[in-house]
């Protein structure tokens, strides 16, 4: 297994929607790549036959009746908002100047 | 009794509630001594990142009045809690550690939250936590490390430090941790109290602010093991809000924990994990020595011990540091500006998420996210989700192949005693091998108990004894931890806690 | 750049589509909270902690919406997988309140079904249905500043109470050899599933509100040159085409991608694998992300939920409640009734042919339900711009209406004011005929005397009838009619006229 580049970090840092300078790109990339290394080693063992486990104790079909619960009042709802307008939560622009 | 020698601080949530059903104390005295404490030494110690006096000496005076009226009141109305800053409080302020989430408010209770305020226990307030629960060592909290009470250079364990060291510098009887892989038994081992991470499901966690989904789970931390038994009685249960939430009655902790005082464990086996015994080296000297003594104790008292192997527990750590930044990547997703929390602005949205999740989250969570964005990413998951997947299933065959052999398993909590603030703060890797004897369990699922099993004698600070049992069977952890407890405790004088060095008390 | 027109772009290649279908379901609640599911409440005020996606909230499933997909699966065809599960799609997006959507993706609950549609010359065309799989909507954007779009927008504000409602998403195979009748296919086809869910009753299926919603994958391949199999002649790039969102507009899009697509290879240039955006207004497409940007969704297993375990004794009796077929139950009530096909279409447009079935069902012939409920009725609803179904009456009232005229104690005119006061909720129509007073005049002797009045005034008449002018009778009826403000039974005046004329009718 490959081990992580520079540019992988910086590619998903972008997709985990997380800025980094040069200097958080250097000093995470470095150790990045050892924790990666180090972890790989869980492709080693489990073979095709080994199930994968989702859940730890396995249960299923818990589901709610539809019935209505209570909602948030519009206040509460908005109460931490860093910015709100008309009821609705406020955002900069979704598209820049250049797209 | 003159009031004024007896220090509430030192006594077991189980006397304070013994004393107040007696009419020996007040929640409102008990409330205030607790405060005073705080006051006195958290400023060194720095436990909490909230403090609701107000909030808890309202609901002491309610208890204390309907006390007085002769209301039939739960078992540990009016005994003071701390409650990790992971879970959220309804209008007290929640941040899970993080700066990110500084300053909000919560519009709901967590349902935990909701079966403390129900059991009528005063909230002290929010203890100090790794950000978002991640570390080992509360030194990656947003908002400063808390210190281990019985150094206070070192670390008081983590994610849940705040909890433990309220509790062994006696600013709370009772405290809520949360363990995804360690991080309620791993603080216990190092500050000599008692942590126990439930079943998986046996404690709701809505409310919780999630990790790793399916490896969280909250738990009680207290000083005795019949404190924590009571603590999680009050947690456990059904939860109709948590699709995850088991099915089944709250495990009889307390009758459990009283049957273990009774120091015999005559027909109980006993396995030794030899991977997690630290037999193949690496653990400290005094670690094992306390671990060796203490299995000398359960032998005294009845119990058969017989070693077991568990093979794949060589890839357990590899697997945990795969699943956790995974879905911890996911789980984090929503600190985007938008609806709460931080927001840096920028000229559009995705640049306002860039840099305020730039800003707003610190290194070790930016590390994790990374690796869970890289782990799951196309063309990857199957060589580290999908195989981290499968290592778990090989990690509960194994814990099934033992528990065939055996009641429960033991180990040490944890490889080391307590290290020094900012020793392995630059090298996660060294960071994450704190948990090797605690994760496997949360990989598996199975409930888990941290006790302290007396201080290692080159350094005189705490070590840890952990006990495992099968999913379902809480209980068994709180028979064997509080026969443990009751053999040391008789040794000791005391709870260990006691012997911690005085704190300097604040003006 | 050559400029092809659809036709001609199906003469030089052999088009491949698929479409994606969201249906939203009618539950009460939210797919994975209790807030309420609703359409047009106030911003942010059906949302809770969970549809919040606030710091420790956890989704749990609805049942109903489980019992709603699993519905549609069979209604499609599709086999029920054993076990089911959800999975999280990560991305970030300031509708969408977790910043990742749960949804299905290895594991969908339905798959592998086929679907027959019947085109409107009666071709029956069957396409592939690849999967029907469950996830939650994201909430609303709405774009504040320059044209009111995304593009150009100064701010955008953001209400979630959309946000968690349930959807079946409905994935088609990649449907070929449809050659020219590739827009009508993709159109009847997503008429089809409207018909199915309205039928199913598991969604309102109103294109118009976003309840059905569809994007249209198409690309552009050569056709088969001789001794060469179609089938061996490798897909083009395809373009998805979001959100296209009435069967008009499924048309238009098909026509617009085929012409677009194809003057781009004929004029020697690639075709993008893209998303584009459909213009109503234009009724033309836009690019949207391109395939570069393409975000990497990190699907896993949803931690916080369980696998969906429907029972094989669920299941069919679920699979007892899949009504017919809605092509051939209007085949075969087309039959029944005997209406044209003009007729039948009629019905059909004005989303009538439920209705009228249940009249028919209470018991009222097919053409009398069919002439209430497209003549007065579509007229009442026109006027209040609601649709039919949204009228405050019952099948079951406007059968009892009609029994009413032929047991013979209204006329028509009574019983379209006795359906007034139905529709202003003065209760059944016999109530509102005995509360209003409406019955026909019976009563012989005032009849006589009101056609002795009517007669004396107009006595030419009289004369034209006795000479065998019997159609003049009708301007005393309707004299007669106008005197006794129309509650006079017209037969039985007729009967009165022609025997004071002493012409035995
Ligand atoms: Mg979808
Ligand atoms: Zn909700």
């Amino acid at each position: 297994m490959s081990s992580l580049e520079r540019s992988d970090v910086a590619r998903l840092a972008a997709l985990a929607r997380i800025d980094m300078t040069d200097a958080d790109l250097d000093r995470l990339s470095g150790q990045l790549a050892v924790i990666v290394d180090a972890v790989a080693k869980v492709a080693e063992v489990a073979g095709e036959d080994v199930p994968a486990t989702s859940h730890p104790i396995p249960m299923a079909n818990i589901h709610r009746e539809d019935e209505v619960r209570p909602s948030l009042s519009q206040d509460d709802a908005l109460a931490a908002a860093p910015e709100a307008e008309d009821g609705r939560f406020r955002v900069p622009q979704i598209l820049g100047e250049e797209a | 009794m003159s009031e004024h020698t007896v220090d509430w601080t030192r006594a077991t949530a189980a006397r304070m509630a013994d004393a107040l059903a007696a009419g020996e104390v007040t929640s409102v005295e008990l409330v205030q001594a607790h405060l005073d404490r705080i006051a006195a030494v958290d400023g060194p110690v720095h436990a909490f990142l909230h403090i609701d006096a107000e909030g808890a000496l309202e609901t002491a005076r309610a208890v204390d009045a309907d006390r007085a009226a002769g209301k039939e009141l739960p078992r540990l109305a009016g005994v003071p809690i701390g409650i990790k800053d992971v879970l959220v409080t309804k209008g007290l302020p929640t941040t899970a550690g993080s700066r990110i989430l500084e300053g909000w408010i919560p519009p709901y209770d967590a349902t935990v939250t909701r079966r403390v305020r129900e059991a009528r226990m005063p909230i002290l307030g929010k203890t100090n936590m790794d950000e978002f629960a991640m570390g080992s060592s509360t030194e990656h909290s947003g908002y400063g490390p808390t210190c281990n009470p019985w150094d206070l250079e070192r670390i008081p364990g983590g994610s849940g430090g705040g909890s433990a060291a309220a509790l062994a510098a006696f600013e709370a009887p009772l405290t809520i941790g949360s363990d995804t892989g360690g991080s309620i038994r791993q603080p216990a081992s190092v500050t000599a109290t008692v942590g126990v991470k439930p079943t998986y499901g046996g404690v709701s966690r809505f409310g919780a602010i999630a990790l790793a989904s399916s490896l969280d789970q909250l738990g009680p931390c207290g000083r005795t093991v019949l404190d924590t038994a009571l603590l999680h009685e009050v947690m456990g249960g059904h939860d109709e809000m948590d699709a995850t939430s088991l099915n089944e009655p709250v495990p009889a902790c307390v009758d459990a924990a009283l049957e273990g005082a009774q120091m015999d464990l005559t027909g109980v086996k006993i396995g030794v994990v030899r991977e997690l015994s630290g037999a193949d080296g690496g653990y400290q000297a005094g670690v094992t020595q306390r671990f060796d003594e203490s299995l000398e104790r359960l032998k005294g008292m009845g119990a058969e011990i017989v070693e077991v192997s568990c093979p794949s527990f060589e890839y357990a750590l590899a697997a945990y540091y795969v699943i956790l930044p995974s879905e911890a990547s996911s789980n984090l997703a929503k600190f985007d500006s938008v609806r709460f929390g931080l927001r840096v602005e920028k000229t559009t949205v995705e640049k306002t998420m860039l840099a305020t999740r730039a800003e707003g989250f610190g290194d070790e969570v930016k590390r994790r996210i990374i690796l869970g964005t890289y782990a799951l990413s196309a063309g990857y998951y199957d060589a580290y989700y999908g195989s981290a997947q499968k290592v778990r299933t090989l990690v509960q065959r194994d814990f099934d192949a033992a528990f065939a052999q055996c009641d429960v398993l033991v180990s040490p909590t944890t490889p080391t005693t307590p290290f020094k603030i900012g020793e392995r703060i630059d090298d996660p890797l060294a960071m994450y091998l704190n948990d090797i004897a605690t994760i496997p369990a949360n990989l598996a699922g199975i409930p888990g108990m941290s006790l302290p099993s007396g201080v290692a004698p080159e350094d005189g600070l705490p070590t840890g004894f952990q006990i495992l049992a099968p999913a379902h069977e809480d209980a068994r952890l709180y028979r064997i931890g509080a026969a443990l407890e009751a053999s040391l405790t008789a040794e000791w004088g005391g709870p260990l806690s006691a012997q911690a060095p005085e704190l300097e008390v604040a003006e | 750049m050559t400029t092809m027109t659809y036709e001609q772009a199906m003469e030089e290649f052999d088009p491949v589509f698929g479409i994606e279908v969201h249906v939203e379901l009618n539950t009460k609640t939210k797919m994975f909270c209790g807030c309420a599911n609703e359409f047009g409440a106030e911003p942010n005020t059906q949302v809770c902690p969970v549809c919040l996606g606030l710091p420790g909230a956890m989704p749990v499933t609805n049942d109903k919406a489980v019992e709603s997909a699993i519905r549609l699966g069979l209604a499609l065809g599709c086999s029920i997988r054993e076990s089911s599960r959800f999975a999280r799609k990560n991305y970030f997006y300031p509708d969408l309140a977790k910043d990742y959507q749960i949804s299905q993706y290895d594991e969908p609950t339905c798959y592998e079904g086929s679907l027959d549609v019947v085109l409107d010359d009666g071709t029956v065309v069957t396409i592939g249905i690849e999967r029907a799989h469950m996830e939650e909507d994201a909430g609303k954007n709405t774009h504040v500043g320059g044209t009111g779009g995304i593009q150009g927008a100064d701010y955008s504000l953001v209400d979630y109470n959309r946000g968690g409602v349930p959807l079946v998403e409905i994935v088609t195979k990649p449907i070929t050899g449809m050659g020219a009748r590739t827009a009508e296919v993709a159109r009847a086809y997503v008429a089809t599933i409207r018909d199915i869910v309205r039928a199913l009753d598991i969604s309102d299926g109103r294109m118009e509100q976003g309840s059905v919603r569809a994007d249209v994958n198409l690309s552009l391949r050569p056709k088969a040159v001789a001794g060469e199999s179609q089938d061996d002649v490798p897909f083009g790039k395809r373009s998805e085409t979001k959100n296209v969102n009435s069967l008009r507009a499924i048309e238009r899009a098909v026509h617009f991608e085929a012409a677009r697509q194809a003057s781009l290879l004929l004029g020697g240039q690639p075709v993008v694998q893209e998303t584009r955006h459909w213009h109503e207004d234009t009724s033309s497409t836009t690019p949207g992300r391109s395939k570069e940007e393409a975000e990497d969704y990190r699907y896993f297993p949803e931690p916080d939920l369980l696998p969906v375990e429907p029972s094989r004794e669920w299941v069919e009796e679920l699979r007892s409640t899949i009504p017919e077929h809605p092509a051939k139950m209007r085949a075969r009530l087309r039959e029944e009734w005997g209406f044209s096909d003009l007729e039948m279409r009629d019905v059909v447009a004005a989303d009538a042919l439920i209705l009228i079935a249940a009249t028919v069902q209470a018991g009222t012939t097919a053409q009398a339900a069919r002439k209430w409920w497209m003549g007065e009725l579509s007229r009442v609803a026109n006027d209040r711009e609601v649709a039919l179904t949204a009228l405050p009456v019952t099948p079951d009232a406007i059968a009892e209406l009609q029994g009413l005229i032929d047991e013979g104690k209204i006329n028509d005119k009574l019983a379209r004011q006795a359906l007034e006061g139905v529709l202003a909720g003065e209760g059944s129509p016999a109530e509102v005929v005995a509360s209003r007073g409406l019955e026909v005049v019976s009563d012989d002797s005032a009849l006589e005397k009101a056609v002795d009045d009517a007669l004396a005034a107009q006595p030419d008449v009289l004369a034209k009838i006795q000479d065998g002018k019997v159609q003049a009778a009708g301007a005393i009826v309707g004299a007669v009619m106008k005197a006794t403000r129309g509650q006079a039974d017209a037969g039985r005046v007729r009967e009165i006229i022609l025997q004071r004329a002493g012409v035995e009718g």
